[in-house]
């Protein structure tokens, strides 16, 4: 397997155009927490010119809803959900600073033209392994939409999470790339 | 003259059901079964390409630090579907039945740490206590209860399909609409999948068929149809040609299993349901 690069958040200009599809990244710094109604609401706000309730420059969204935390814990279980249906919402986000996102799924040619267009990142993490993705939490801290359970946002903190880049700046998709190579056409 | 004597009926507590439903869901969260843990396994040793087997390794090392940390396998703990099987010589005594089955589902997400993940499909709204559950009963002969836990996450429903094919399309007709759909999820119901097929009935009986075929253990074929076993495979060779691959990052294994279910239908139909379920396919049972 290719070797794993460390990187930081918050994620430069530089870092993100230097980022190709396939790159095998340790995530680690501050990632927030925000899936389908969060986005819905952070996507409403911008049109309304409302401040939203985190600071999008520079930031990397974690599409993550974990478990309960057990007792003594940092965090229950997480993982990626599908990025799809953030979808709709992405494109202002990332108008507006976001510059990157953790996910698992392909993305629309809406936010795969946003990310070449403003130099965005997305990066997917291995679905189903919440266990083990967990044990990268060092800490948690409910920052908005309580109101949300599981689903509000939250920021980590993460020490070499293991993502891939799925989608960068030059317009490669990963997941296209890779299925079309293995594809047999009988 | 024939004596006619009152056969007793088999009481069961509700509390009992309850208690049973809870265990299920936590156990069916936190520990993945054998047939799954085997079936990764295999797809490893099968696998060719580098990141399908990087992926499978970090799948197989999760599931044995959730069995070990009783920490749910995935995130998405699921909706939770029940299939109850109820012997008409039961008698169900101490409350109502469905409301024990909710009870035990609310306690196990709320003292197993599950999350809870059922909304209001209008406002988004989280019921939060991960009900009301999916309940699905049938009455068959006997005395015994038989309860099935089956955790169903989002994100493999959401790539699920149902069609009401025209009859005239075939065995090819049917594989096609089972590929189109398993090519459209791709990378987003986190493959290595298991795919259940149901054929036949109605609309909403051929997606309970696909759904209980996901409750069959991986490796066993339809053995009461040999058409049926040959779909399977059919499809399991086909569906592996997709280039898929584990996490949908390419390569050999995009599926596990490929379990398919029938019954007859309606002479102008042919209903299909494929319902689509991930690596971590959660299922746990318990006859009382």
């Amino acid at each position: 397997m290719a070797t794993q690069r460390q990187i930081h958040t918050p994620l430069t200009a530089e870092v993100i155009a230097s980022l190709k599809a396939g790159d095998m990244i340790l995530l680690s710094g501050e990632v927030y927490t925000a899936r389908d109604v969060a986005h819905r609401r952070m996507y409403e706000a911008l049109i309304k010119g409302e401040k939203l309730p985190i600071d999008l420059q520079g930031t990397v969204i974690f599409y993550a809803a974990p478990t309960h935390t057990p007792t003594g814990k940092v965090i229950g279980s997480i993982g990626p959900t599908t990025s799809y249906r953030m979808d709709a919402f992405t494109p202002k986000l990332i108008e507006n600073g976001l510059k990157g996102m953790i996910g698992k799924g392909n993305r629309s040619p809406e936010v795969v033209a946003a990310i070449k267009e403003y130099g965005a990142v997305y990066f997917g993490a291995i679905g189903g392994i919440a266990a083990l993705t967990a044990q990268c939490v060092t800490r948690m801290e409910l920052v908005a939409y309580d109101d949300l359970g599981p689903e509000a946002i939250r920021k980590l903190t993460v020490m070499e999470l293991p993502v891939i880049v799925i989608n960068d700046t030059a317009g490669h998709d990963l997941y296209a790339e890779e299925q079309k190579k293995w594809r047999i056409i009988a | 003259m024939e004596k006619k004597t009152r056969k007793t009926l088999r009481r069961i507590n509700v509390k009992r059901i309850t208690k049973t439903v809870k265990k299920l869901f936590i156990e069916a969260n936190t520990v993945l079964s054998e047939d799954i843990v085997s079936a990764l396994k295999t797809a490893w040793s099968l696998e060719e390409s580098a990141s399908g087997k990087h992926v499978l390794e970090k799948i197989i090392k999760n599931a044995g630090i959730a069995c070990r940390h009783k920490m749910p396998i995935c995130q998405d703990t699921g909706l939770a579907v029940v299939f109850v099987e109820i012997g008409q010589d039961v008698h169900i005594v101490g409350g109502d039945l469905r409301q024990a089955i909710e009870e035990g589902v609310r306690q196990a997400y709320a003292d197993g740490f599950l999350r809870k993940s059922v909304c209001d499909p209008l406002t988004r709204k989280n019921t939060g206590d991960n009900t009301p559950a999916i309940i699905h009963i049938d009455i068959v002969e006997g005395d015994h209860l038989k309860i099935i836990a089956m955790p169903k996450g989002g994100g493999s429903e959401n790539v699920s399909a149902a069609k009401m094919l025209t009859p005239a399309v075939g065995i090819d007709g049917i594989k096609k609409f089972v590929l189109e759909t398993v090519d459209r999820a791709g990378a987003n119901p986190c493959p290595p999948i298991m795919v259940g097929i149901g054929i036949g009935g109605s609309l909403e009986q051929a997606c309970i068929l696909a759904k209980k075929a996901l409750l069959r253990p991986v490796g066993l074929p339809n053995y009461k149809d040999e058409r049926l076993a040959q779909m399977e495979n059919d499809l399991y060779q086909s569906i592996n040609k997709s280039g898929i691959g584990p996490g949908g990052l390419g390569g050999r294994i995009t599926t596990l299993a490929v379990n398919v279910e029938m019954m007859p239908c309606h002479i102008a139909s042919l209903p299909v349901a494929v319902n689509i379920q991930c690596h971590v396919a959660r299922h746990k049972e318990l006859t009382i």
